[in-house]
């Protein structure tokens, strides 16, 4: 293995716009100096399914997915798709998950039940891990429009990161239509104060 | 040069721009479609959009008949549609440069099937390459060009899913001259272009000459490359495979192979000669291996690696371990045997389903109420088939609906019947089973889900959306035109986010005796951003009667006991609104 890497992995519901986000983390990554990769998966899983994007810095990265036990950052973009990763965390994994439920169809059909978040909560720390709450969807809304809460996730983890916050800012502007960089880079900075107290 | 971050189809572009490509067509299949829809963006090339797969292969070979280099994409069941273009145009050669890229879907993120496309190679007798990254989709689509024009041959290039949608680093390059020699004359050559048995018999030796040449050929390129390292254990891989196995044998040599056919031989007895061991990694069928038993080079492959699925590097390493490739990392152990907590079992899956608002919903849960069996077929619609609404009864492959239709009316099954069929999926299989239906006196209803564009694949394009790849304006082919113009005289549009007017239609042609037609035509609306006030239930009027949760709408959700709609997901179609008896929902003011 390298010597330094930094794996993440994005998970939510199809349709929340986890791919805009993985792109700029990916990006931010190249900008920073590492070799960068990421993967996911298009077409029939983004109609409302569970999806997951990986995105992965290092020195040299061979393989475009993270791997059981070695994720060091989970970004949940909903309480129940983060919680399904709870075994790729380990002792050294810091999950920051959006405070945010929507139901699968089993559970609007009254087939099964929707965890509490402490639940949830419990089983992502299951390995040790860090678990940081973020209402990153109250906040978009807030914002007025509920598809910033990737950006204002990635506001939130980039305060753990040793990377200028130009460079996102940077990245972030050249990945949105332009109309919306103002308003992404307010969301950005919106995430960072959530988590930087 | 600066580097860029590109995935691997908008790497396939660029390396095809770089090759001078000038003519490109394909049909959408996931994971290929952004490969066309990058190439559009490109200077000096053209690109269209084909109604199928074959078709896009013989546009792709005329261009390159008359002599400038072209290229067809699509995913790997494409390639089945494509199957008899690409043997005559294995015979016939070209006079420029014809790849061919093939995307396949292990795991099957997005395909009814898993097949193995390196098949294909071997069997029409064509060279194939291998990328396992960006940079090498760039280099190696590239290349294929010069390969295809030396030795006279189609060239396949084969991606799968964490190829295609996978990002890395590439090195961008000078762009080529924006200027084009004028073409010459069309070469006629009848003899090697019209295969006719006389000439297909001249042509087949020449075909084999040609794998023999491109074998010697690959022996020295250096996209087959021997890694050397620790010689107790000798890898041999292609593609993703490759990465993935990197991570877990850091120590190990490998022997890398870009060309998966021909296969560089006298490399691989070389590598096996170099290492204690020879191991296979490699996704799918054990293709790979089974060559290089035929040669001679003792291996193992798939009695430690899955036949089934798509590889990671950490199922690679359970394997490993599990083979005994390598040594159990105590703390990896521990975590792969501890339990389970009891929640990780019960956390309630999340299947794709109909977008909130999708007008396919309207036509399923119609069609659910008249117990209708439905012959169905391969798009965004196929979803109509998960519960609650559970009303689409086969799926086959594309176009099959129509013909399935017909032969369960034909066989005499009593039970109502419909053909259901997406407006892509009717351009591109559709319209041959249509005119068997007529043709042969059938009786087949036929529901066509028109939402004005290829929704599942990413919202490309077709012949009925009235814009081409290029997003020009074109003809817009009406679907009931072309049901008239092949015989069909019973033929309505309706939209089926109107609940009345669509149960009234569906019930007309269920019980009409003729060959008959429904367009169910209405925007999809990711698409059109058709997105409108949201709805909300009156608890007061709901008497909890369950009807709107038949349809199956996510916003549609229970709260406290009751129904209630998720103001965040709900876009406002209303139609939920049409289906409550007791009139409790409304839209928000
Ligand atoms: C031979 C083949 N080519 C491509 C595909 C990929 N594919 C699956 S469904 C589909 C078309 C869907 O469009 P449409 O029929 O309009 O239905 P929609 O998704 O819009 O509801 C495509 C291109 C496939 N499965 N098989």
């Amino acid at each position: 293995m390298t010597s330094h890497k930094i794996d993440f992995l994005m998970a939510g519901v199809g349709g929340q716009g986890t791919i805009l986000s993985s792109d700029i983390l990916a990006e931010v990554g190249m900008m920073a100096g590492y070799d960068a990769k990421k993967s996911e998966v298009h077409g029939m899983a983004q109609r409302g399914g569970s999806v997951e994007t990986h995105v992965r810095w290092g020195e040299k990265v061979y393989s475009p997915m993270v791997e059981q036990g070695r994720v060091d950052y989970l970004l949940g973009f909903e309480m129940l798709e983060a919680a399904r990763w709870w075994h790729f965390l380990g002792p050294h994994s810091f999950a920051l998950v959006n405070r945010y439920r929507i139901n699968p169809p089993a559970v609007n059909l009254g087939q099964a039940r929707y965890p509490e978040p402490e639940e949830l909560e419990a089983l992502l720390k299951t390995n040790q891990a860090t678990v940081q709450w973020v209402p990153a969807t109250e906040v978009a809304v807030e914002l007025g429009n509920q598809a910033l809460a990737g950006v204002i996730l990635l506001g939130a983890l980039s305060t753990r990161l040793a990377v200028a916050e130009e460079v996102w800012l940077d990245v972030i502007a050249r990945r949105v239509p332009a109309r919306f960089v103002e308003l992404n880079k307010q969301a950005f900075a919106r995430g960072r104060a959530l988590v930087s107290s | 040069m600066e580097k860029k971050l590109m995935s691997g189809n908008e790497a396939i572009a660029y390396g095809a721009y770089l090759g001078r490509v000038r003519v490109a067509a394909a049909y959408p299949g996931t994971p290929s479609p952004e490969i066309l829809e990058n190439l559009v963006t490109y200077p000096g090339v053209y690109a269209e959009w084909a109604p199928n797969e074959k078709v896009a292969v013989d546009v792709a070979a005329g261009a390159a008949y008359a002599g400038r280099r072209a290229l067809a994409a699509m995913k790997h069941v494409g390639l089945n549609v494509a199957a008899d273009s690409l043997f005559y145009t294995s015979y016939t050669g070209m006079q420029a440069g014809l790849v061919i890229i093939t995307c396949d879907d292990p795991a099957m993120h997005s395909s009814q099937n898993e097949q193995d496309n390196r098949h294909y190679a071997r069997f029409a007798k064509v060279p194939m390459l291998e990328p396992s990254y960006s940079e090498e989709a760039k280099q190696f689509t590239k290349l294929a060009f010069d390969i295809s024009e030396a030795f006279d041959t189609p060239v396949l290039v084969r991606s799968t899913t964490r190829i295609s949608h996978s990002e890395s680093i590439v090195q961008m390059e000078e762009p080529p001259s924006p200027t084009w020699e004028e073409l010459p004359p069309y070469k006629r050559d009848p003899v090697k272009y019209v295969m006719v048995p006389a000439n297909a018999r001249r042509r087949h030796p020449i075909i084999e000459e040609r794998l023999g040449k491109l074998a010697a050929y690959f022996e020295g390129l250096d996209i087959n490359r021997i890694e050397m390292g620790d010689p107790a254990l000798g890898i041999v891989t292609s593609g993703v495979s490759y990465q993935h196995a990197r991570e877990v044998f850091p120590e190990a040599s490998f022997l890398k192979l870009g060309t998966v056919w021909p296969l560089p031989v006298n490399k691989i007895r070389e590598f096996a000669s170099r290492v204690k061991r020879v191991v296979v990694i490699e996704e799918l069928d054990p293709f790979l291996e089974e060559q290089l038993r035929l040669i001679g080079v003792e291996c193992t492959g798939k009695k430690i690696f899955p036949i089934l699925g798509e590889f990671n590097s950490g199922l690679v390493r359970d394997c490993a371990r599990r083979g005994g490739l390598i040594a159990g990392e105590a703390a990896q152990e521990a975590a792969a045997t501890a339990p389970s907590p009891p929640l990780a079992a019960e956390l309630p899956p999340r299947p794709p389903m109909l977008c909130p608002g999708c007008a396919h919903r309207g036509m399923f849960y119609v069609l659910q109420h008249y117990k209708a069996v439905v012959l169905g077929d391969i798009g965004c619609y196929t979803l109509g088939a998960a519960p609650p609404l559970l009303a689409l009864h086969t799926c086959g492959c594309m176009g099959a609906s129509i013909g399935v239709a017909h032969g369960v009316d034909k066989a005499g099954c009593k039970d109502r019947k419909v053909a259901v069929i997406g407006d892509s999926t009717f351009f591109h299989a559709g319209i041959p089973p249509l005119i068997d239906v007529v043709y042969n006196k059938g009786a087949t209803t036929v529901i066509v889900l028109d939402n004005r564009i290829t929704a599942m694949t990413g919202h490309q394009d077709h012949p009925g959306s009235g814009r081409t790849l290029a997003k020009e304006p074109t003809v817009d082919i009406k679907i009931e035109d072309v049901a008239r113009a092949v015989g069909f005289q019973k033929v309505d549009v309706v939209d089926p986010l109107d609940f009345k007017a669509t149960r009234a239609i569906v019930k007309e042609h269920l019980e009409s005796n003729e060959p008959s037609l429904i367009v169910a035509r209405h925007p999809c609306v990711l698409y059109a951003r058709e997105f409108k006030k949201p709805y909300q239930i009156d608890p007061e009027k709901c008497n909890d009667c369950g009807i709107c949760r038949r349809i199956g709408c996510a916003p549609l959700i229970r709260a406290d006991g009751k129904m209630a709609i998720d103001q965040l997901l709900c876009i406002g179609c209303g139609f939920c609104a049409q289906i409550c008896g007791r009139k409790a929902i409304t839209q928000v003011a």
